[in-house]
C-alpha cells in the first residue's frame, strides 16, 4: 500500500482501446512531501506523513514552520498521515504520481459537497409517497412513520431522519487509473470521486 | 493552465473530419466488431445538431428506419468512426433541428444548399 494526496481537478471523458467512450476524473497529486515519520517506539504506531499543497511562509504558524524545517522543506496546506507505505522512506523524501502506473486500481477518500439540511427523499434515499393523488396534497416527500406507538414509546437510536447531507468523508474504492503524467504532476482515474474541484483527495493503492 | 484541456488534449485524438452542420445529409461510417471480427457499418441521415465542443463534441443524425425515427448521437473524435462522409449540404434557419420530430414525409424535406 502506497498514497498520495491530491487536488480534484475536473471530470472529462476519454476512449479507451475498444473506442469505449469512458468518464474520467483528473487528479492533480503530489509532488508530496514526507515531513513526519512516527514509529512504533516513539508513537506507538508506525506512519508516514506526507505534505501537499505550497502555502505562503507568512500564513505559516510558528510550530508548523519548525515542523516543515525539519524535514527540510516550504511550507504545505495539507498533512495527511499513511499508516501503511510500500518502501521505506526517510524524512524530507518526496513522492510523486510515479508509485501509480496505468492499470492500477486504486481507492479514493475525498470530503463529498455540502448539501445543506436535506429531506429524508435525498438523504436516504426514501421513496415518498409515490404519487400525488388518493388525498395527497403536502405530503409527497414525507418520511412517514417513525415506529410503533405504546411500545416502544419512543423513537429507536438511527431512525433516518432529515438533516445535514453531505460534507462527509467518502471513499471510492476501485478505480481504474486510466493515464498518469508525471511531468504535470497527473493521474486520471475511471469514474466520479467525492468533492468540488479543488478539494483535497486521498488517493491510496 | 487548463488542466483537464491538457488531459483531453494528451489522451484524445483529435480527427479530421469533413465540415458540416445541422441540417447536412451525411453516412457515417462506423466500426462494429463482432467477435475479434470487424465490419463498417453505414448509418446515413440528417445532422439535427452538433452538441458541445472542443474534444468531446458529438453530432446526432436522424433517419427514417422502416417509418419510425431513429437518432444516434456519435461523438465525432470516436475511434470507432471510419469516415464521415457528406453527402449533401441543406439549408436550414437553426442550429438544432429539433422540429424535424414532429414532421415526417414532404414536410420534414430540407433545402439544399450550394457550396
Amino acid at each position: 500500500m502506497s498514497g498520495i494526496i491530491g487536488k480534484k481537478v475536473g471530470m472529462t471523458s476519454i476512449f479507451d482501446t475498444d473506442g469505449k467512450n469512458i468518464p474520467c476524473t483528473v487528479i492533480e497529486a503530489g509532488p508530496c512531501v514526507v515531513t513526519q515519520l512516527r514509529t512504533v517506539d516513539q508513537d506507538g504506531y508506525a506512519a508516514v506523513q506526507l505534505a501537499f499543497d505550497e502555502k505562503k511562509e507568512k500564513n505559516t504558524s510558528g510550530p508548523l514552520k519548525g515542523h516543515f524545517a525539519k524535514a527540510n522543506t516550504t511550507p504545505k496546506r495539507k498533512l495527511v498521515e499513511f499508516k501503511t507505505f510500500e518502501d521505506e522512506k526517510s524524512l524530507g523524501d518526496t513522492v510523486t504520481v510515479e508509485i501509480f502506473a496505468e492499470g492500477d486500481f486504486v481507492d479514493v477518500v475525498g470530503t463529498s459537497k455540502g448539501k445543506g439540511f436535506q429531506g429524508v427523499v435525498k438523504r436516504h434515499g426514501f421513496g415518498g409517497v409515490g404519487g400525488q393523488t388518493h388525498g395527497q396534497h403536502n405530503r409527497l416527500r414525507a418520511p412517514g412513520s417513525l415506529g410503533a406507538s405504546s411500545w416502544p414509546s419512543r423513537v429507536f437510536k438511527g431512525m433516518r431522519m432529515a438533516g445535514r447531507t453531505g460534507g462527509d468523508r467518502v471513499k471510492i474504492q476501485n478505480l481504474e487509473v486510466l493515464k498518469v503524467y508525471p511531468e504535470q504532476n497527473l493521474i486520471v482515474v475511471s469514474g466520479s470521486i467525492p468533492g468540488a474541484k479543488g478539494s483535497y483527495v486521498i488517493v491510496d493503492k | 493552465m487548463d488542466l483537464v484541456k491538457f488531459v483531453e488534449e494528451q489522451a484524445v485524438a483529435k480527427k479530421t473530419v469533413p465540415a458540416f452542420k445541422a441540417g447536412d445529409t451525411v453516412s457515417v461510417h462506423y466500426k462494429i466488431r463482432e467477435g475479434n471480427k470487424e465490419r463498417i457499418q453505414i448509418y446515413q441521415g440528417v445532422v439535427i445538431q452538433r452538441n458541445s465542443t472542443g474534444v468531446n463534441e458529438t453530432f446526432t443524425v436522424r433517419k427514417m428506419s422502416n417509418g419510425v425515427g431513429v437518432e444516434r448521437i456519435f461523438p465525432l473524435n470516436s475511434p470507432n468512426i471510419d469516415k464521415i462522409e457528406v453527402n449533401s449540404f441543406g439549408k436550414v434557419r437553426r442550429a438544432k433541428l429539433f422540429y424535424l420530430r414532429e414532421l415526417t414525409g414532404k414536410a420534414a424535406r430540407i433545402k439544399t444548399r450550394r457550396v
